[in-house]
């Protein structure tokens, strides 16, 4: 039980990395950084594996498993305590970020090895898993936000990584900017629950929130507020309408970053809080609706975004909101433990999927528009059939990870209580975009005849230590999906059953009598016929658009010229961010706040006070002539003046 | 027995002639010698009410008055005749420097 009893190990060595790389990295050779980054991560994710084995022994009772470690915030009756906690919905986050985490610093040095800042790639990659695994291990709400602010500042850092690109700097910011709103909710989310349970303990709120009186259907009472203001949060995190729009931008960052900060973990971190938080969303009808709303919104909107972009990240990115989407929809109608398995299946295929765009990318030299590559598939073999796999599980091919996740909240849409065939017939339509989407791709990037130089751009497969990774991933991206295989024919989802001591809910995808349980089975069978018809669909679309046919797409975009410059634009909706919110935030800043507020108010007392002074001394250096009589006359006068003083103190 | 008031009132007289002196006169040497009269005011009303009460002290202090003045004087005229040279002028009103 030595992790149990020390779960801080877990976040603490990737910090030591972080702190060692940070300093000494410079001077050290590559190979001593890597030793670090490598060994402390890789140790993180064998005390993880470790406490895997030992929290299995553990009773149930004693799940959740909570270390308090010293107080830290005490204020009248507010208390916050360092302490951690592990449950299973812990355990699958734990696994999967030091997991992939550490996959993905194997990558990196590959990837990065020719870059400038090697050390401090690896020191702010170290950081971001120390406060990922902060935010994962919080037992409190207080412990959960360092993590939740730690994991934003990592994510800065890193986008804006090539901080001389005016780009990189500008999409760090905007990500910063974006996160602060969503942070504003989350906060206020707090704020509402300390006032509502005088506490901010999980082991404390959750219990009492599940007591406490559920809000009436359209009724916004506290539990509303409450959930909607921590959904802002959760949106402005996972990147969720309307927050989304930093991180498509959040591309600019270095490959590996946004294979593990901007598609696995970080982004999936709104996930984790709503699923954590699931109790409080129970008991609000509005909030469930809003969150799956939102969710099945921002799956079809991001993948419509994502069927014309160029850039071969950029595809990835709004592949990576639109995914995140799906997580909210599974949140929203009450599948919880769906959304997880999701948020795990996804972490393996879009960390794998940006891991081998990366490596397309440095096959390339740099280029990262699908328009100059093409027929790469013979040149790097192994990027082409890992990048394959990938895309099959995103897609939802039968056997892969991702048609196993997908069908569940596909299903769950459709069938729970909380769901509607709305919802579902927006997600199985996202499904044959994301299908798709995808398939063009592959299609363009690694089939068809080279569209780039071939005398200049020496294509090559990548090192060893990037193609490894790709592997394991491809492998966790085929049989990732597999604990729920057995419940394709009614037998148990263990995923589910491992997470449901977390996720206690009767009622939902539970049916009571053999009767029900066929009926229900027939009907899953059903939706999961459709749900892989929606995906064979889109790759035929694809195949037949972008092998059968080349020409069809230019035709299509000339036919539907206006749709497809809306898409292009990506619905504009930066720009009308920037006319609506932006410009008048500046404009009002500038004129007011600057001009007025900054400029006349605080300047104005600041020299008001120094004006006043200068004045009072120049009238005061009036009576320095210079003229020893007129010093002689004010001590004169002085003294007369003291000794009346005197004289009329003592006649009185 | 003369009464300590016509000594006091005399002094008074006499410190008042030196302040107008001090305050009035041009010439330096004048104004010096008008403090000269102004710490000799103060002496007599110190002799006058050492007198009259009966006690040393006032008489002790004139001599610590006058070994002052001394000094002072020394001084004083040191610096008269330093601005004298430097300056070719006795007028206090040509004498100053000491301002913005």
């Amino acid at each position: 039980m030595f992790v149990l009893d020390h779960l801080w190990i877990i976040p603490l060595l990737p910090l030591l990395g972080a702190a060692v790389n940070g300093i000494f990295g410079r001077r050290w050779p590559h190979s001593s950084t890597n030793a670090i980054a490598l060994g402390t991560t890789g140790l993180s994710f064998a005390a993880v594996v470790e406490l895997f084995r030992e929290f299995s022994q553990l009773a149930p009772a004693s799940i959740p498993w909570v270390k308090t470690y010293f107080p830290w915030i005490a204020a009248g009756g507010f208390r916050a305590a360092y302490a951690l906690q592990v449950d299973q919905l812990t355990m699958v986050m734990l696994l999967i970020v030091t997991g992939v985490g550490f996959v993905i610093h194997i990558y990196s040095t590959g990837y990065m090895a020719h870059e400038e800042g090697y050390a401090r790639f690896f020191s702010y990659l170290n950081l971001f898993m120390f406060f990922m695994l902060t935010l994962i291990l919080g037992a409190n709400y207080v412990v959960l936000f360092v993590g939740w602010e730690g994991v934003g500042l990592c994510s800065y850092l890193l986008i804006g990584f090539y901080f001389l690109r005016k780009a990189a700097t500008n999409a760090g910011n905007k990500a910063f900017w974006v996160n602060r709103i969503g942070d504003f909710g989350f906060l206020i989310g707090m704020f509402l629950l300390f006032r509502t349970f005088r506490s901010l303990d999980f082991g404390h709120v959750l219990p009492a929130a599940a007591g406490a009186s559920s809000d009436a259907s359209g009724h916004f009472g506290t539990m509303t507020w409450i959930a909607l203001a921590l959904l802002t949060g959760a949106c402005g995190k996972s990147a969720q309408i309307p927050l989304y729009v930093w991180l498509p931008d959040a591309m600019e960052g270095p490959t590996p970053v946004s294979a593990l900060i901007h598609a696995a973990t970080m982004v999936t971190a709104g996930v984790y809080m709503v699923a954590r938080s699931h109790v409080i969303f129970l008991h609000s009808p509005v909030a469930m609706s809003a969150v799956a709303g939102i969710g099945a919104l921002t799956a079809l909107f991001a993948a419509t975004i994502g069927l014309v972009q160029t850039d071969i990240k950029k595809v990835l990115a709004y592949s990576t909101v639109s995914q995140l989407g799906y997580m909210f929809l599974a949140l929203g109608v009450g599948a919880f433990s769906a959304g997880i398995f999701h948020l795990m299946t996804h972490a393996f295929f879009k960390g794998l999927l940006f891991l081998a765009a990366g490596s397309v990318i440095h096959a390339m030299g740099g280029e990262q528009d699908m328009r100059k590559m093409g027929g790469l598939r013979k040149k790097i073999p192994w990027t082409y059939w890992t990048m394959l796999i990938g895309t099959l599980a995103i897609s939802g091919i039968p056997g892969f990870a991702g048609f196993f996740s997908k069908d569940e909240i596909l299903s769950a849409a459709y069938m729970s209580p909380y769901g509607s065939k709305l919802l579902w017939a927006v997600g199985i339509f996202s499904a044959l975009l994301t299908s798709f989407y995808m398939f063009r791709l592959i299609f363009t990037t690694f089939c068809g005849a080279p569209r780039y130089d071939e005398h200049e751009t020496h294509v090559h497969e990548s090192p060893s230590n990037m193609v490894t990774p790709l592997v394991i991933l491809a492998v966790l991206s085929i049989v990732g999906g597999w604990f729920a295989a057995p419940a394709l024919w009614g037998g148990v989802d263990y995923f589910e059953r491992y997470l449901s001591p977390v996720f206690s809910m009767p009622g939902i995808g539970e049916a009571t009598s053999a009767a029900d349980l066929a009926a229900a089975t027939s009907t899953e069978h059903q939706l999961m016929a459709a749900a892989i018809a929606s995906a064979l669909i889109g790759l035929f679309l694809a195949w037949w658009m972008y092998i059968k046919r080349p020409d069809q797409p230019a035709k299509l975009a000339k036919s539907l010229s206006g749709p497809y410059k809306l898409l292009l634009g990506k619905y504009f909706v930066d720009e009308i961010y920037a006319a609506v919110i932006v410009r008048p935030l500046v404009w009002i800043s500038r004129n007011v706040l600057w001009h007025v507020v900054d400029e006349k108010i605080i300047d104005g007392a600041v020299n008001g006070v120094a004006d006043t002074t200068r004045h009072a001394g120049n009238s005061a250096r009036q009576t320095e002539s210079g003229n020893t009589r007129s010093y002689a006359a004010w001590i004169v006068v002085g003294a007369v003046a003291f000794t009346s003083l005197l004289l009329w103190l003592a006649v009185r | 027995m003369v009464p300590v008031s016509y000594y006091i009132v005399l002094s008074a007289v006499l410190f008042s002639l030196g302040i107008v002196g001090f305050l009035f006169k041009r010439n330096i040497i004048t104004m010096f010698m008008s403090i000269e009269l102004m710490l000799n005011a103060v002496n007599l009303a110190f002799v006058a009410f050492g007198r009259s009460l009966g006690q040393l002290q006032g008489q002790v202090f004139v001599f610590f008055v006058i070994v002052v003045a001394a000094a002072e004087a020394a001084v004083g005229l040191a610096i008269v005749i330093l601005i004298q040279r430097n300056r070719k002028t006795l007028n206090v009103e040509r004498v100053n420097l000491l301002k913005l």
